[in-house]
């Protein structure tokens, strides 16, 4: 899923202080289930918000609506009866939510209330970590299916690289060593020897350095 | 073993001489007498001398114009270049400009991680890594083409070497990983400092095993230490590096003012021990900050005079 973290409730604030309509507007696929975007995070912000506006002696309207998805146009079309009644939106979504949103209610700012992190796993309760980096070419069946591109802190694709500590990265003693998983897994497979076979210089044109990224599909066209 | 290059190294190598290369960390400025002092102090000791790239992440001088003062000066320089801050567009580019020069040598790294540094906020690049470094300079020399195909008018002709670290996790594939670098086109090899010298002996037995002694000049990595702080630290505080207890409780037990003495001492004593290790070709000195120890060393350790190649 992408993982996405709140952003402090003062940056929020911040941001939307001087309006008075205010809608949060949460999403109820990846951010609900890493619990930064769903609908109880936006009940949450909602009353946090309503706090703020009153110490402040402001009278302003803040508006709950979570969609099944922000990035789909057919669930924001949800909120069009009801958008013209807001200044500004807060999205909790991911950041394709907030800009997808901002592309159909084009006159309308929507702000992000959450930081999007990762497309990563839930590796234990309250923890998520990384394992995509989305790079458009898929390496993972000569890498033990363990992502080097997302989890190896220099992307090597020929790891590990000399900073390799019991298993951990050099950056950090909480992070595992991804080459050291690599290895680990290959060994497991009884395909240790694929180890020496050199990785050769990657495309990285199907990676964010090839520019934006599209995906056409004739056979899904309408 | 055939001469590929000029490289003074290579041709030391070649001809069975135990080398001895040191380094020589460029300013935290621009000022070039920094570097030229610190050659000056290693240029009679030693056969090549490293220039870092921005080592531990922390900016400085660039290696390239710092290896350039040095051949200006006669010197034979190896340049280090790390894959953190540089796509292949700049990577094939500086080694042109280093070529231009007749700078002969270059290291191939990865680089130690930003976050080490005074931009941990920055990106990094690793468009390719080390291992495919190697690939890359083999490339440009042996092809004479860039990567993207094009004919390089005057390639580059450049000894081409990586780091080896026996001491890092996983040990099993420390071997495998040295003769993936042999099959990338690594010629010659500059390890992490020693200090652990049996694991050393393990590891350089494990490549002799396998007959990459013979494919790859293996110089030895040595550093002294300075004091038992820098012991400790070396021990508990820099990433794959291993230093024995008795290292540490050695130079415990000497009294402050000779732990440095004691060092170089410990420093000496590893050389003339992996002197008749089967598969070491030479010796690269790392002395951090200190280089004005290179010349005693070298010529206690029995290394001095340099043996002259034309």
């Amino acid at each position: 899923m992408i993982v996405a973290d709140k952003k402090p409730i003062e940056e929020i604030i911040d941001t939307v202080k001087d309006f008075r309509n205010i809608l949060i507007l949460g999403c109820n696929e990846c951010v609900t289930v890493c619990e930064a975007g769903g609908k109880k995070e936006v009940g949450l912000l909602a009353s946090a918000l309503r706090m703020y506006f009153l110490q402040q002696g402001h009278e302003v309207n803040i508006g709950e609506r979570t969609l099944e998805r922000q990035c789909d146009h057919e669930y924001l079309e949800e909120i069009r009866d009801s958008i013209d009644h807001y200044d500004a939106v807060v999205s909790i979504a991911c950041g394709v939510g907030v800009q997808f949103t901002a592309e159909k209610y084009h006159s309308k700012p929507v702000y992000p209330g959450v930081n999007t992190l990762f497309m990563g796993a839930n590796e234990a309760r309250g923890v998520w970590t990384e394992r995509c980096q989305g790079c458009g070419q898929c390496i993972l069946a000569v890498t033990g299916s363990i992502c080097p591109v997302s989890r190896c802190a220099k992307r090597i694709l020929n790891g590990p690289c000399g900073g390799s500590t019991e298993g951990k990265c050099e950056i950090n003693k909480d992070v595992d060593c991804a080459w050291q998983l690599i290895i680990d897994r290959l060994k497991a497979l009884g395909r240790l020897e694929e180890y020496e076979a050199i990785c050769p210089l990657k495309d990285w044109s199907s990676d964010r350095a090839g520019g934006p990224r599209k995906v056409v599909r004739e056979d899904l066209k309408l | 073993m055939n001469v590929n290059t000029p490289s003074k190294l290579e041709k030391m190598l070649a001809a069975g001489n135990l080398a001895v290369t040191s380094e020589c960390g460029p300013p935290r400025g621009s000022d070039p007498e920094v570097i030229v002092e610190k050659a000056k102090l290693l240029k009679n000791h030693v056969d090549a001398i490293n220039v870092t790239d921005n080592q531990t992440s922390m900016t400085r001088m660039c290696s390239l114009a710092a290896c350039i003062r040095l051949k200006l000066l006669g010197l034979e320089p190896i340049l280090q270049m790390v894959t953190r801050d540089r796509n292949r567009i700049a990577i094939q580019s500086d080694i042109l400009g280093g070529a231009s020069f007749d700078i002969h040598n270059i290291l191939c790294l990865s680089g130690d991680h930003q976050s080490f540094g005074d931009c941990s906020k920055g990106q990094n690049v690793h468009d390719i890594d080390s291992m495919q470094l190697i690939q890359t300079v083999r490339h440009m020399r042996d092809e004479g083409k860039f990567l993207g195909g094009d004919e390089i008018k005057r390639p580059p002709q450049m000894f081409v070497g990586a780091a080896a670290n026996p001491f890092a996790d996983p040990y099993e594939i420390r071997v495998p990983r040295l003769a993936k670098k042999v099959a990338a086109g690594a010629e010659f090899i500059q390890t992490q400092c020693i200090y652990n010298l049996d694991k050393f002996e393990d590891w350089m037995k494990k490549a002799c095993d396998r007959g990459l002694h013979e494919k790859v000049a293996i110089l030895a990595g040595l550093t002294p230490m300075k004091s038992v702080g820098m012991a400790r630290y070396m021990k508990n505080r820099v990433p794959g590096m291993d230093v024995p207890d008795e290292i540490v409780k050695r130079l415990a037990d000497t009294p402050k003012e000779k732990q440095a003495e004691e060092g170089i001492n410990i420093c000496v004593e590893a050389i003339e021990r992996l002197k008749d290790v089967k598969g070491v070709a030479g010796f690269h000195i790392m002395a951090i900050e200190w280089e004005e120890k290179v010349p005693e060393i070298v010529e206690r350790a029995g290394l001095f005079p340099r043996p002259s190649v034309n």
